[in-house]
């Protein structure tokens, strides 16, 4: 199997998918060859997740072609591909953990007669396909009871043992420590020396110069390109999947006023950390400024917001509101004490579907307010009456049901949600993300307007161009801990980048 | 477009349904509507089931609530023989009235309290939780009267279940007021709002600083209380308390109320009126069918036609698949 | 504790609560530790065990039934009116349990095509059943046929044992129940798509067809259930198996199997049956106690494993 075959593993040609109203992927090329493993990247809305679905049967592509060994496919599921030699394994481990490693390992294909199951078969060639990955489990133990690194494992075996030549690891790596991955690497490289075609996705660019030999790069559904791992230097990488050349990236407008550090602190953690999410952070947000947060997916920038918002609670550190220690245990809690926080995830944490504009509009101020002091329905319609207008919300009427309205009108809402109850400090999780341009443009201006009437706004975006032209304060996040701070006229995307990339050092670097 | 066709109110259907059998109950019989009075009170055919509509309509108000904050409460019915048959055992007993109703109310706020907990704290799935009260509430009604049907002689509690006020019969009168004042405390309060946005989306709920977890512990208290009236209110029109058949299958019944009434059962927007019309067209039909000579027990066999239309009616699954059968049928 | 032992903790634990309940209640009662009373114990719970076999496997799936009790009651009027008017009982008996399966069928498909709650699709389904059985008759009806007779009469002398035909059929059943949902693709699908539906769509696993046929066998069996009964009481009648179907549900449980799916096993459920027959056994026994302690008794049983399994639930996350 060791000799390079002669045509690639796989090739896809103008592959696209539409969905009703969203082109997900549009004319994307991809190569993989045998013996080869290949990272696939890309920012949030890439395409990454679409793609692999195309691959594995989930969705049909709409447009382009398939062919795999030299063979032109089209796998209608998820079996039909494993059929083909394409196996999976997802991020998210899509086992069953109440059931046995030897089950899951089978489930569907158990050794028998008849659709009885052989279980002396079933557990010898369990055993004998966990310890051709170098494994010597206990085949009868529960999948829960395994660390999730070897329930990983115990995928991957499931994967290879339907006699796969290609394998795709959805961020396989999400939650493993380093001595997990450098494990699971090592099953890669093993895997990859016997001719199988490894299709690796990850946040993680240590990682993808660690064990990939050749990356391609999508954004926004498209194609960016094809590259040797060893050929293409972090930077570039970045800016790649980020789509700004360093050049191209509009410099900041002259309105932003230097950073003031007198002015009144809001919120301020000291060491503030939660197991698996953030290593101990400290962070200061002052009136009158935004600060923003950087970072590629993964590095730990939501984790942040949900800590100061309450939504998780912290194992160590504290956090000061106005100079009070406070023990933020619930997100009621932080509007209470004047937080507010527009979620990245729109749909499961921000919009209650079914109701109305004008409810999900009073929803947070009715809350702060409690259940007895109604915002009544003058209030309400006058509320809804000065957002619509001053936002600029796109809807028939505000009792129109906020699941018919568009994404960047949806966002909307939620910010008039949180500016109703006259907060003192907003969190912007990807305030723009899925939102159209005209729409993107008047969410900015209103985070200029709202540092100018005195917020504080902590800004959480992977566009570098958004933090560069918002921000008069930038702190950036890599793997989950604080790598480097700028302020004013320091905050360059080049500079940025370097750090968000962790390409070399800035301000002291990291541990 | 779609905006516009939804704009019908979903009472609609129950009331459509309400009236279509009004109709043809007065095909059958062209007295059915009549009402006479007699000693300045009102007697016929509608108040009748007025009269024994009116503890499936207290259940069903309470169970609206459970149902928009996407829980359900299967042990009503327990809850309603429970507390009637501690009422009527103190009653007998020859304690006060006033303490015989608190001590029964009392014990189906208790049960609610323990189901709330179990679903609002503890995440057990509702279904679950409520299915414990079920099988032990039934128990400890007849505990409580040592499994003995307990006669009530006292004449101002049967006033709770056949009295009459001003020549109108309480017990309807009742479960009117209180869907009148449930309804003005909802809408007036931001409390229905709260319990909207909790069946809606949680966690969006949640994350806008709503304390989700009371609101879906609560919503079980008040269903345990509506159970509770409604089991006082069972006792007093039988002028007993019977453990083993009071509030039998009346969890189902109060459900299916709510579900016909345009309550989705995934929680969310929760229409009150349309629980009030259900449970009404709900009684309707147990007296058309009896009046038709069918058998009381035969009646769930339209009850269950009802609700697979309902749930086939409110499936988007089914619509699309009624949809493309034709969609099908008018190209071929 | 290795986790080998945690995860058999349910099934231990009802095992060690039957023990105890069996043995004191041996000491505390002359004559029951007899093998009368445990022959007894398996004949005079031979309908619920059936159902519970049955509901075990919608358990499984992670769904529920609630018609069961009803379809019981169908099949106990169904047959023995179709035997009092001259059908033989042997055709009547299969015209009942295509019936049920059918039934089975028909909630299945409606619950997996259109997903449609379970919960009320099956609450259709007992309300179907139950006013289908009281449109037959409301009486109850006798039955007497050479066969039903030579059936009710037969016992199966073991030892000192002597098991009648309704203890055989529960522990057919039960085994039958054993073999199918332990060691056939069949029954672990059942648990792989109660475990999590999506997995076990991109596992390749006939989901759809699997969780009908669980819908179809847990009728047919509530059907078989419904025989059984008709055979016992030597009547049918359509009011029986009233309630069944939480005592059903509660056996299930307190054998150890999750309510929300994906994990248990068949002998949980027979010893959920051991321990609700115990029960009830030792109420019959002692004149004292009353008929609802078993229901008081059963449901803190259901509060007390339900929370069990909360804990064990949440110790497994913690340690992810």
């Amino acid at each position: 199997m060791n000799e390079a075959s002669p045509g690639p593993l796989l090739q896809l040609r103008g592959v696209g998918k539409r969905f009703p109203g969203v082109i997900a992927l549009a004319g994307v090329d991809f190569t993989v060859r045998a013996a080869e493993i290949h990272a696939l990247l890309g920012e949030n809305g890439a395409g990454k997740s679409t793609l692999i679905k195309v691959l594995t049967g989930v969705y049909e592509a709409s447009e382009g072609e398939i062919s795999f060994e030299g063979r032109a496919v089209r796998p209608g599921s998820p079996k039909e591909a494993e059929e083909l030699g394409i196996s999976t394994v997802y991020q998210e481990v899509n086992l069953l953990p109440a059931l046995s490693v030897a089950e899951n390992l089978l489930l569907g294909r158990q050794p028998g007669l008849g659709g009885f199951i052989n279980w002396g078969a079933t557990k010898r060639h369990a055993r004998e396909a966990l310890l051709r990955l170098g494994l010597d489990l206990d085949v009868e133990a529960e999948l829960g009871t395994l660390s999730v690194a070897l329930q990983q494992m115990v995928a991957i075996a499931r994967a290879l043992d339907l006699n796969a030549r290609l394998l795709i690891l959805d961020e396989p790596t999400a939650s493993l420590d380093e001595h997990e991955v450098a494990e699971l690497f090592k099953v890669m490289r093993r895997l990859r020396d016997q001719g199988m075609g490894i299709v690796f996705v990850t946040h993680f660019l240590d990682q993808v110069y660690a064990v990939t030999d050749r990356i391609t790069v999508l954004r926004n559904g498209t194609l960016v390109g094809e590259y040797l791992t060893a050929d293409l230097p972090r930077l570039a990488l970045v800016s790649k999947m980020i789509g700004r050349e360093v050049n191209d990236i509009a410099g900041r407008s002259g309105e932003l006023p230097a950073p003031d550090d007198a002015a009144p602190v809001i919120i301020e953690s000291r060491g503030l950390t939660r197991r698996d999410a953030l290593h101990p952070l400290d962070l200061t947000l002052r009136r009158g400024e935004v600060t923003g947060l950087a970072g590629l997916l993964g590095s730990g920038r939501t984790e942040t917001a949900r800590l100061l918002f309450g939504i998780d609670q912290a194992d160590g550190g504290e956090l000061k509101v106005r100079g009070e220690a406070v023990r933020m245990a619930s997100a009621r809690e932080a509007v209470r004490l004047g937080l507010a926080f527009c979620s990245e995830d729109r749909k499961s944490e921000g919009i209650l579907p079914n109701l109305s504009v004008r409810e999900n509009l009073i929803l947070a101020l009715q809350g702060k307010q409690g259940i007895w002091k109604t915002v009544t329905r003058v209030e309400q319609e006058a509320l809804c009456a000065h957002y619509i207008a001053a936002l600029r919300i796109k809807t028939p009427d505000a009792e129109t049901p906020i699941k018919n309205l568009s994404g960047g009108n949806q966002q909307k809402v939620l910010l008039a949600r949180w500016l109703a109850t006259k907060p003192a400090l907003i969190i912007l999780d990807e305030p723009t993300r899925g939102i159209d341009i005209g729409a993107r443009a008047e969410i900015e201006a209103l985070i200029g307007r709202l540092r100018a009437d005195g917020l504080a706004v902590l800004l959480i975006s992977s566009e570098i161009e958004e933090i560069v032209r918002n921000s008069t304060r930038v702190v950036v996040l890599r793997e989950r801990r604080r790598t480097a701070d700028f302020q004013g006229h320091a905050i360059e995307p080049e500079a940025l980048m370097r750090a968000m990339a962790g390409a070399s050092p800035v301000n002291g670097g990291h541990s | 477009m779609s905006v516009r066709k939804k704009s019908i109110s979903p009472v609609l259907w129950p009331l459509f349904g309400l009236i279509a059998l009004v109709v043809l109950n007065l095909v059958l019989n062209h007295g059915f509507l009549k009402i006479t009075i007699l000693d300045g009170r009102l007697y016929g055919l509608p108040i009748d089931i007025l009269n024994q509509g009116a503890r499936g309509l207290v259940l069903a108000l309470g169970m609206t609530l459970v149902i928009a904050t996407g829980g359900v409460d299967l042990s009503v019915g327990s809850i309603m023989a429970a507390a009637g048959a501690l009422a009527a055992v103190l009653i007998v007993k020859g304690c006060g009235l006033t303490l015989a109703l608190g001590a029964g109310i009392g014990l189906a706020i208790a049960a609610g309290g323990a189901n709330g907990l179990l679903v609002a704290r503890l995440g057990i799935q509702p279904i679950v939780a409520t299915l414990i009260l079920m099988v032990v509430g039934r128990g400890a009604a007849q505990l409580i009267t040592n499994g003995e049907v307990v006669l009530i002689n006292n004449p101002t509690f049967e006033f709770l279940g056949n009295g009459h006020f001003l020549g109108l019969p309480f017990a309807p009168l009742l479960a009117g007021g209180l869907f009148i004042a449930a309804h003005l405390f909802l809408r007036r309060t931001a409390a229905g709002l709260f319990i909207e946005a909790t069946g809606d989306n949680e966690q969006a709920a949640r994350f806008a600083g709503l304390a989700a977890a009371h609101v879906k512990g609560l919503v079980y208290v008040f269903c345990g209380l509506c159970a509770g009236l409604a089991g006082l209110m069972a006792a007093a029109n039988i002028r007993a308390a019977d453990s083993y058949r009071m509030g039998e299958n009346m969890e189902l019944d109060a459900i299916f109320a709510v579900v016909v009434g345009g309550t989705a059962l995934t929680g969310g927007r929760f229409l009150l009126l349309g629980a009030f019309v259900g449970a009404l067209l709900l009684q309707t039909l147990t007296t058309t069918m009896y009046n038709l000579g069918v058998p009381p027990a035969v009646a769930p066999v339209p009850k269950a036609v009802l609700i697979l239309v309902v749930c086939l009616l409110q499936s988007s699954h089914a619509r699309r698949w009624f949809g493309g059968l034709f969609k099908k049928g008018g190209v071929a | 504790m290795s986790p080998r032992f945690r995860q058999r903790i349910p099934l231990l634990a009802t095992a060690g609560i039957f023990l105890v309940l069996f043995i004191s209640a041996g000491l505390f009662y002359e004559g029951f530790l007899s093998v009368r009373v445990a022959v007894n114990l398996l004949a005079d719970n031979a309908v619920l065990g059936i159902v519970a076999t049955g509901m075990t496997l919608v358990i499984f799936t992670g769904g529920i039934d609630l018609s069961v009790g009803a379809v019981v009651g169908f099949t106990s009027i169904f047959t023995a009116t179709l035997i009092a008017r001259g059908v033989h009982p042997a055709l009547a008996a299969a015209a009942a349990l295509a019936i049920g399966a059918g039934l089975g069928a028909g909630m299945g498909v409606l619950i997996h095509a259109f997903r449609l709650p379970a919960f009320l699709i099956t609450l259709a389904g007992m309300f179907l059943a139950r006013g289908g059985a009281f449109w037959i008759s409301t009486e109850s009806t006798g039955i007497s046929h050479p066969l039903c007779n030579t059936l009710s009469g037969y016992e199966l002398v073991l030892g000192p044992a002597a098991l009648p035909t309704t203890a055989l059929v529960l522990l057919a059943t039960l085994i039958a129940g054993y073999v199918l949902a332990h060691h056939t693709r069949f029954g672990r699908n059942l648990l792989a798509l109660g475990g999590n539906e999506n997995s076990a769509l991109l596992m390749g696993l006939p989901v759809g067809t699997t969780k009908i046929a669980a819908y179809t066998l847990n009728s047919a069996l509530a059907a078989l259930a419904g025989l059984v009964a008709t055979l016992y009481t030597g009547s049918g009648n359509p009011s029986t198996g009233a309630g069944l179907e939480l005592d059903a549900i509660a056996v299930v449980v307190i054998g150890g199997t999750l309510l929300s799916g994906g994990r248990g096993h068949m002998v949980g459920s027979l010893l959920g049956l051991l321990v609700f027959g115990t029960i009830q056994t030792a109420l019959l026994f002692d004149g004292r106690l009353s008929s609802w302690w078993i229901r008081i008794v059963v449901g803190l049983l259901l509060l007390a494993f339900i929370l069990l399994q909360r804990v064990m639930l949440r110790g497994a996350a913690g340690r992810r």
